[in-house]
C-alpha cells in the first residue's frame, strides 16, 4: 500500500501538515465544537435552573441534563480536541507524516458512535446518574457501552499518536529530542492509556451489572477505581493544556523554555504522581484508613502539586524573557502590559493560566486535603474548584489554541475579529467569577447536584442563610456571562470553519516530500545552548516580574491553606 | 528556538538551572512538604478528624439495631410521619439510616457529650451533611461507619443528603436537635 506522503506549508508559520494528519485533525476538532455546542445549551438549563429567582425545570429533567452536561463537557468535548491536539504536536511539529491513519479514523469513527451512544442513553430519560454514575445506582446499559466504545477509540488516537512518534525517529524529520510541546503531548498520552485502562476495569463490569451477568458492584470498589479513571483524565487535561501553554508562548512571542530539563521534569513528575488526585475524591469515604488517605493524596511530598507549581512560573517565565529581549525591560512588569492583550490567542492562553493557579490550583490542593475535605465533600466547592481547572484552565486554553489553528489548519479568516477579541475575558472573566462564588456557596455547605436549595415541600426543610442566596445569584449572573462568551466562541469557530474567508496562497499546492525531510537543521554546537538567556533581567534573576507573580501565588496559596484549617477548628469535635 | 522546535542541543540536561528557577523549586517543595505535615499533625493534635472505625454488614442488620436503639430511647414523635425522636444517653452507640429518600430516625443530643454514630445507607450511596456546622461524609451501602462526635454548641441543626440519590435526593433532608443539659 502506498502511503500518502502530501504535506502542505503553512505560508504564514511555516508549519509543515500531513495531509491525512490535517483531515483528521479538522474531524476531531469539530466533533469536539459539536460537544461543546450541546453541553453548553445544558449548562444554561443548569445553571437557570439552579438558580432559585428563575428556576426553570422540573427535577427530572433537571438530573437529566446535568448528567448530559458532565458527559459531554468533561469526556466528549475534551477529549475530541485532545485527539486534535495530540495529532498536531505529533505529526505538525515534528513534520511527520502520520502514522495509520486508517486506524485513526477508525478510533474516530468508534468515538463519534459512542458518543452519540451515550447521548442517547441520557436522553432517553434512564440514565440520569451523572458523570460519575455511581453504583448501585444503575443506568441503561448503552450509558456504559458509549463509554467504553469512546474509550476505544480515544485509545487507538492515543497509539497512532505513538506511532507517529516511531515514524518520526525511523524517518528522521526531527533531530535530538522532540520539542517541549510533543513531549507534553507525550506526557498526556501515557496517562491517557492508564486512564483508559482503569476506565475498562470499572466499566466493563458495570455494563456488564446493568445487563444482567454480574450480580454485585460494590460502591467503595466502585468509587475507589471509578477516580482512578476519572481524575486521572483530568490529569490528561493538565498535561495537554500546559503544553497548549508552552505552545502558545511560543507561537505568540517566541519563547523558548526557561530549562528543558526543568520543565520535562516537571511533565514526567505527572506521570510518576498521577494517582494523588484520584485518592481526593475517597477521603469521605468509610472503609479506608487514614494512613492510606493521607500517603495517597500526598505520597508524602505532594510532587504533582510541585510539577504544577513549576509549570506557572516556567510558562510566563519563559514569555517574559522573550518580552525583555524585544526591549520591554522598563520595571518588573513592562513585558505584561505591553503584551498583546487585543490577540485572542494570548489573552485566552494568560487567563487560562491565572485562572488555573490561583482559581482552580489552590481550592484543589485544599479540597484535597484528608481533614479540611471534611467541611467541604460534595458541597458546591467540588464543582467549583473543577469549573476553574477544567472550564478556565483546559476549555479557555483551546479556545485560544483554536483562534489559531483557524488561519493555519483550516485556512479561514477569522469571522467577528472584534467579537473575537472579547471572547476570552467575556468566558474567561465570567467562569472565574462563577467558580469563584460557587466555592463560597459551598463553604456555605450548599450541596452540589441539587434541583432545588430551597427544599420547598420538603418535610423538613433546611433554611440556607441570606449570603447563601447571595452566592447561588451572583454564580448565576456570571455563569450567564461566561455563557454568552462560550456562545461567541461557538459563534466565531463555527462561522468561520464554514463561511469564513479562504485563505488563497499564490501558488499553493500539497507537495510530496520524499523518505524524511528535505534536511534538518544542523544541531548547535553544545556551548551555545549553554549560555543560557545572556544578560537579561534584573538581580540575578532573568524573570523577576514572574517570580513575583509566583510569590503572590504562594502567599495566597498558604493563607487560604490555614484559614481553611482555621474553619475546620471550630466544627464539631469529631474522631 | 522555542518549544515547538526540537531542543537546539542534543545536551540540553545540562544547561545550568537558573536561579529564577531553583529558588521557586525549593520554596515550593519546601510548602508541599509543609502540607503534608499538617496532615498527620492534625491528627495528633487537632480535634476533627474522620474515624477509621468501619465495619461491613448488612442492610437487615443495620436496620435491627437502629430498630432496638428507637424502642429503648424514643422520647417523642414528630410530624404527620410520626418519626420517632430518639434521646440515646451519653457514649451510646447511635444509629441513623440513610435511605431513599429520608434519614431515620431523628436524633436529640447533650452538648458537650460525645456519641458514636453510625452511619450506613440501605440502598444508594448517600451524603451526611450536617448544616449549618458543614460537616460532611460519604454514607455507602454494606458499610457501617462509626464516628465519634461531640456536638458542641446547642441548637437545631440540619442533616440533607449531599450525594446525588435519584429523582427525589433533594427532598432528603432532617433535623438533628442538640439540647442544653
Amino acid at each position: 500500500m502506498a502511503l500518502n506522503r502530501m504535506f502542505r506549508t503553512c505560508p504564514t508559520t511555516g508549519l509543515k501538515f500531513h495531509e491525512p494528519a490535517e483531515a483528521l485533525m479538522k474531524a476531531n476538532a469539530v466533533a469536539a465544537v459539536v460537544s461543546l455546542l450541546v453541553g453548553g445549551v445544558l449548562a444554561l438549563l443548569v445553571l437557570l435552573t439552579r438558580w432559585p429567582a428563575v428556576h426553570l425545570l422540573p427535577a427530572d429533567w433537571f438530573y437529566l441534563v446535568l448528567t448530559g452536561h458532565g458527559v459531554d463537557m468533561l469526556v466528549f468535548w475534551i477529549i475530541f480536541f485532545e485527539m486534535a491536539v495530540l495529532y498536531f504536536c505529533s505529526s505538525t511539529l515534528l513534520n511527520c507524516r502520520l502514522a495509520t491513519p486508517k486506524m485513526a479514523w477508525a478510533g474516530f469513527g468508534l468515538m463519534v458512535i459512542g458518543a452519540l451512544m451515550n447521548n442517547f442513553a441520557v436522553f432517553k430519560g434512564d440514565s440520569s446518574v451523572m458523570f460519575t454514575s455511581y453504583a448501585p445506582m444503575g443506568a441503561h446499559p448503552t450509558f456504559y457501552l458509549g463509554l467504553i466504545l469512546f474509550a476505544v477509540g480515544a485509545l487507538i488516537g492515543c497509539f497512532v499518536f505513538l506511532g507517529t512518534l516511531v515514524v518520526g525517529k525511523a524517518e528522521g524529520t526531527y533531530n535530538g529530542s522532540i520539542p517541549l510541546v510533543t513531549f507534553g503531548a507525550l506526557t498526556a498520552c501515557i496517562i491517557a492509556v492508564f486512564t483508559i485502562a482503569a476506565g475498562a476495569i470499572i466499566l466493563i463490569p458495570t455494563f456488564l451489572w446493568s445487563i444482567g451477568l454480574v450480580d454485585h458492584i460494590d460502591s467503595l470498589m466502585y468509587r475507589t477505581v471509578f477516580w482512578a479513571f476519572g481524575h486521572s483524565s483530568q490529569q490528561i487535561n493538565v498535561s495537554a493544556h500546559v503544553a497548549v501553554w508552552y505552545a502558545i508562548a511560543a507561537i505568540v512571542f517566541g519563547a523558548k523554555p526557561l530549562s528543558e530539563k526543568v520543565s520535562r521534569f516537571a511533565f514526567f513528575l505527572y506521570i510518576l504522581f498521577l494517582q494523588l488526585a484520584s485518592a481526593h475524591h475517597l477521603l469521605a469515604d468509610p472503609g479506608l484508613t487514614s494512613n492510606w488517605k493521607i500517603f495517597n493524596t500526598s505520597y508524602a511530598m505532594y510532587l504533582a502539586v510541585l510539577a504544577s507549581m513549576v509549570h506557572g512560573l516556567t510558562v510566563p517565565g519563559a514569555i517574559e524573557v522573550a518580552q525583555r529581549e524585544k526591549g520591554f525591560t522598563k520595571g518588573l512588569f513592562e513585558w505584561l502590559r505591553k503584551a498583546p492583550w487585543g490577540n485572542p490567542v494570548f489573552s485566552g492562553m494568560f487567563m487560562s493560566l491565572i485562572g488555573f493557579g490561583f482559581l482552580g490550583g489552590i481550592s484543589g490542593v485544599v479540597l484535597g486535603t484528608e481533614q479540611l475535605n471534611l467541611i467541604m465533600h460534595n458541597t458546591l466547592y467540588v464543582p467549583g474548584h473543577f469549573h476553574a481547572t477544567v472550564v478556565v484552565g483546559t476549555t479557555l486554553a483551546f479556545m485560544s489554541l483554536t483562534y489559531f489553528l483557524i488561519p493555519v489548519l483550516f485556512r479561514r479568516e477569522l469571522m467577528f475579529p472584534r467579537l473575537a477579541q472579547w471572547q476570552p475575558y467575556l468566558f474567561g472573566l465570567g467562569m472565574s467569577a462563577f467558580a469563584l462564588f460557587m466555592m463560597g456557596a459551598g463553604t456555605l455547605g450548599v450541596p452540589r447536584r441539587h434541583w432545588d436549595m430551597t427544599m420547598a415541600g420538603n418535610l423538613m426543610p433546611h433554611e440556607w442563610p441570606g449570603t447563601a442566596y447571595l452566592m447561588v445569584g451572583l454564580f448565576a449572573i456570571s455563569g450567564l456571562v461566561a455563557v454568552v462568551g462560550g456562545a461567541a466562541y461557538l459563534l466565531i469557530t463555527v462561522g468561520s470553519v464554514f463561511f469564513g474567508k479562504c485563505i488563497e496562497t499564490p501558488g499553493y499546492q500539497r507537495v510530496r516530500i520524499a523518505e524524511g525531510r528535505a534536511a534538518p537543521a544542523p544541531a548547535q554546537p553544545v556551548a551555545a545552548a549553554m549560555t543560557g538567556h545572556g544578560n537579561a533581567g534584573v538581580g540575578g534573576m532573568v524573570a523577576p516580574g514572574t517570580f513575583t507573580l509566583a510569590m503572590v501565588l504562594l502567599v495566597s496559596f498558604v493563607l487560604y491553606y490555614f484559614v481553611n484549617w482555621k474553619y475546620l477548628s471550630q466544627v464539631w469535635p469529631l474522631r | 528556538m522555542s518549544a515547538i522546535q526540537s531542543p537546539p542541543s542534543r545536551v540540553w540536561w545540562k544547561q545550568p538551572l537558573d536561579r529564577l528557577e531553583g529558588t521557586w523549586i525549593i520554596l515550593s517543595l519546601i510548602w508541599c512538604l509543609t502540607m503534608f505535615f499538617m496532615m498527620p499533625y492534625w491528627h495528633v493534635f487537632g480535634k476533627q478528624n474522620l474515624a477509621n472505625e468501619s465495619y461491613r454488614t448488612t442492610p437487615e442488620a443495620y436496620a435491627r439495631k437502629a430498630q432496638e436503639m428507637v424502642d429503648k430511647f424514643t422520647v417523642r414523635k414528630e410530624t404527620e410521619q410520626q418519626i420517632p425522636v430518639v434521646r440515646p444517653p451519653e457514649g451510646s452507640d447511635v444509629y441513623l439510616i440513610a435511605r431513599l429518600w429520608q434519614w431515620w430516625p431523628l436524633l436529640e443530643l447533650e452538648e458537650g457529650k460525645s456519641y458514636r454514630l453510625h452511619l450506613m445507607s440501605m440502598d444508594w450511596l448517600h451524603g451526611f451533611s450536617l448544616q449549618p456546622e458543614n460537616i460532611n461524609v460519604q454514607v455507602h451501602p454494606g458499610y457501617d461507619h462509626v464516628l465519634t462526635v461531640t456536638p458542641n454548641r446547642a441548637g437545631t441543626y440540619s442533616i440533607i443528603c449531599n450525594e446525588y440519590c435519584g429523582i427525589n435526593h433533594h427532598t432528603m433532608s432532617s433535623k438533628l436537635y442538640v439540647v442544653k443539659k
